[in-house]
């Protein structure tokens, strides 16, 4: 499980988290809300470990293990996963053999054999239908030339394929239309257990149909300044945020 | 003493010798490159052509010559492998300059194709082989090529007559083998016929670790129709140095791909010349190199469009790490009249390291105004967002970088037309980028 205690981080000198406290137990759906520049993407960048961003204060522990000394490598084999708020093309590096890398570093990291090839393509096959993918893009260069909704797709496959424990959904519903929404929220639905954990990053209620959060906090400048349950959620839909501004100034 | 005036006096000297193991069509020619050369002498990095490769400097170690042609006691089918296997049996060697006669694979060429030895076809058919010989590469305008038309003996030729399709890819393996250090001067003539096709891999080795440097002077002409695929290869060592001057004519609807892979190297300069000479020529030029240590890759191309409805498309990526540099100068011109052309060049570059440096200069000279002409170079790092995102998937740095390199020149490999070359290819590159790829000394590394 997840741990956060007292976290400060700052890009390029400027402090964007200040202090931030959050348990995450398996199992658990929290939904991390809150207005623009807040700091619900700097959570989850530092989470994964991007380099751009410096952690000046606290700790974080996953299953007992301190994250800031792990690689964003190592996060990915311990079973952390993002999914990025914008997924990165890259041309040149097909999607099946970006993906043969990632889960065979990640079968080495747990002592496990390789997969073979037809093993690895049935593996393929098996995800991509969680997603309703089509065997085109996956022969394609990653994110090379998907729309907005197929690269959202494609992040949820690469997690339906890593099966990390837990899982961090940045923005993930931004730029989807409904149909989009709906296959992502159910694949996201699909893979959830018992034993895996999701922190769902959004500005709006709209995701948080398909995909219950238990629990619901609200991140404003750098600090979570309200935890509650999936009422709250609904309740932001509904009067937006500046009675929380106004709450937290008093 | 001056890097020229060891070339002269070796000339000097040794002239009747030289012409004693050589055939008339080429000896013909001497007497002009040595007067050009004389006066001229190699050129200095002021002259744009030579910007970024100091010719005479290459030039001035002492090297030995065989010029008195004794025999190289070695036989490539024993020691060699070459990394492209499976391409086909179609299998050639020259050893230095001397095309290796045993053991030719079973003849499978189609009627009227000459191929072998360029002194010896010049003996046999010294009517055809005068019509080319020297007609392309013009000794008074460069010095290597001067140099080049002074000593050459011999080297390969291959004649593809009218209409005449050569199915197999052929192949053919420049094999440098000297136990002191060498200097070869390798002739190539290519000539193909109206009509005809021709696919041809050409791979550069060395054998042994002494100093190399090769000349070459390659003059290809592609007739009315024909199709020619030339790939080049190298995989020679840290010390060769290799400075080729390519001569292609194309005439009217010919289509000719030309793909030049530095894989390891020491000093490499390439310079292809290409006229577009008949309306609808079509050429696609491109280049690859992989460099590290203070390996040097220079490749300069020159496209001439002299008809109308022509294209070309220039494709040239580098991969430079530690202290290694890298030149790419391309120059296009479009003559007046040559309308409708179509002509593409891109350069990119990656440098891994901040002491690598890549030169890069386009050079567009249009004289036409119904064309369409367009240059793109770029130099640059790994992409930093790219590399996160496939460690934050769990691929580690070390690999996501080599991906990302992989990925980078895979564009110019995707260009190649043989299927088995190709994928061997993206295997050797991906070698290379590992450092399992070793570098050529004694061929046993490359069984």
């Amino acid at each position: 499980m997840l741990e956060i205690k007292d976290l400060h981080a700052s890009i390029n000198g400027k402090e964007i988290l200040k202090g931030i406290n959050l348990v995450v137990k398996p199992g658990e759906v929290h939904a991390i809300m809150g207005p623009n520049g807040s700091g619900k993407s700097t959570l989850s960048s530092v989470l994964v470990g991007n380099p751009a961003f410096e952690v000046t204060k606290g700790s974080i522990s996953f299953y007992g293990k301190d994250l800031m000394q792990l690689s964003p490598e190592d996060r990915s084999h311990e079973g952390i996963f993002l999914s990025f708020q914008y997924p990165v093309e890259i041309p040149g590096v097909s999607m099946v053999n970006f993906m043969r890398a990632a889960v065979n570093e990640q079968r080495k990291y747990r002592n496990q054999l390789s997969l073979s090839a037809s093993e690895f393509l049935k593996l393929m096959r098996e995800k991509r239908a969680v997603v309703e993918m089509d065997n085109k893009l996956a022969n394609r260069s990653v994110n090379e030339g998907f729309s907005g909704g197929e690269k959202k797709r494609n992040e949820i496959f690469q997690m339906a394929m890593l099966e990390p424990r837990l899982s961090i959904l940045d923005e993930t519903d931004s730029g989807l239309d409904i149909d989009a929404l709906r296959i992502v929220a159910q694949g996201v639905n699909t893979l959830k257990s018992a034993e895996t954990s999701t922190i769902v990053i959004t500005h709006y209620q709209r995701l948080l149909d398909y995909i219950k959060p238990d629990i619901v906090h609200v991140l404003y400048n750098g600090r979570i300044v309200k935890t509650a349950g999936p009422e709250l959620a609904l309740q932001l839909e509904e009067r937006g945020y500046d009675w929380i501004k106004e709450e937290v100034a008093e | 003493m001056n890097p020229e005036q060891q070339y002269i006096d070796l000339f000097v000297r040794y002239e009747a010798m030289i012409c004693q193991h050589s055939a008339g069509v080429l000896n013909a020619q001497r007497a002009k490159a040595f007067a050009s050369f004389e006066q001229s002498g190699f050129p200095d990095k002021k002259q744009e052509q030579y910007k970024y490769t100091d010719i005479a400097k290459l030039f001035e170690p002492d090297y030995g010559l065989n010029l008195n042609r004794l025999d190289i006691p070695v036989n490539p089918h024993e020691v060699f492998k070459c990394d492209v296997p499976n391409m086909s049996t179609a299998l050639y060697f020259v050893v230095n300059d001397t095309f290796y006669k045993e053991q030719l694979p079973k003849s499978f060429l189609p009627e009227g194709v000459l191929l072998g030895s360029l002194k010896e076809m010049a003996e046999s058919h010294p009517d055809l082989v005068k019509n080319y010989y020297g007609q392309l590469a013009d000794s008074s305008k460069d010095a290597v090529t001067a140099v080049n038309t002074m000593f050459a003996q011999d080297g390969f030729f291959i004649y593809v007559p009218d209409w005449v399709v050569v199915e197999k890819p052929l192949q053919l393996i420049n094999i440098l083998r000297s136990t002191v250090d060498f200097m070869v001067n390798r002739r190539v003539l290519i000539v193909l016929g109206k009509g005809a096709q021709l696919r041809l891999l050409v791979c550069d080795h060395t054998m042994d670790d002494v100093n190399f440097l090769a000349t070459q002077v390659c003059e290809v002409y592609a007739g009315e129709g024909s199709v020619l695929d030339l790939y080049e290869m190298e995989e020679t060592n840290m010390s060769s140095t290799r400075i080729s001057n390519m001569y292609v004519r194309q005439e009217a609807d010919s289509n000719v791909l030309i793909n030049g892979v530095t894989l390891t190297n020491g000093s490499t300069r390439n310079r292809t010349e290409v006229v577009l000479a008949g309306k609808g020529a079509e050429i696609s030029l491109n280049g690859m190199a992989i460099a590290d240590k203070d390996q040097h890759v220079d490749n300069s191309t020159f496209i001439d469009h002299a008809a109308s409805d022509c294209t070309s498309t220039e494709l040239f990526k580098y991969v430079l790490d530690d202290e290694s540099t890298g030149a790419f100068a391309g120059k296009v011109l479009v003559r007046p009249g040559a309308q409708k052309t179509s002509s593409q060049q891109t350069n990119r570059n990656l440098c891994a390291t901040r002491k690598a440096r890549m030169f890069t200069q386009p050079q567009l000279e249009i004289y036409a105004d119904d064309v369409k002409c367009s240059h793109g170079a770029t130099v640059g790092q790994l992409d930093e967002t790219s590399l996160f995102y496939m460690r934050s998937r769990g691929i580690p740095e070390r690999e996501a970088r080599l991906l990302l390199m992989f990925a980078f020149v895979n564009e110019v490999i995707d260009n190649i037309r043989i299927d088995a070359l190709r994928e061997r290819l993206h295997l050797l590159v991906e070698k290379r980028f590992r450092g399992e790829l070793n570098r050529c000394k004694g061929c046993e590394n490359c069984k």
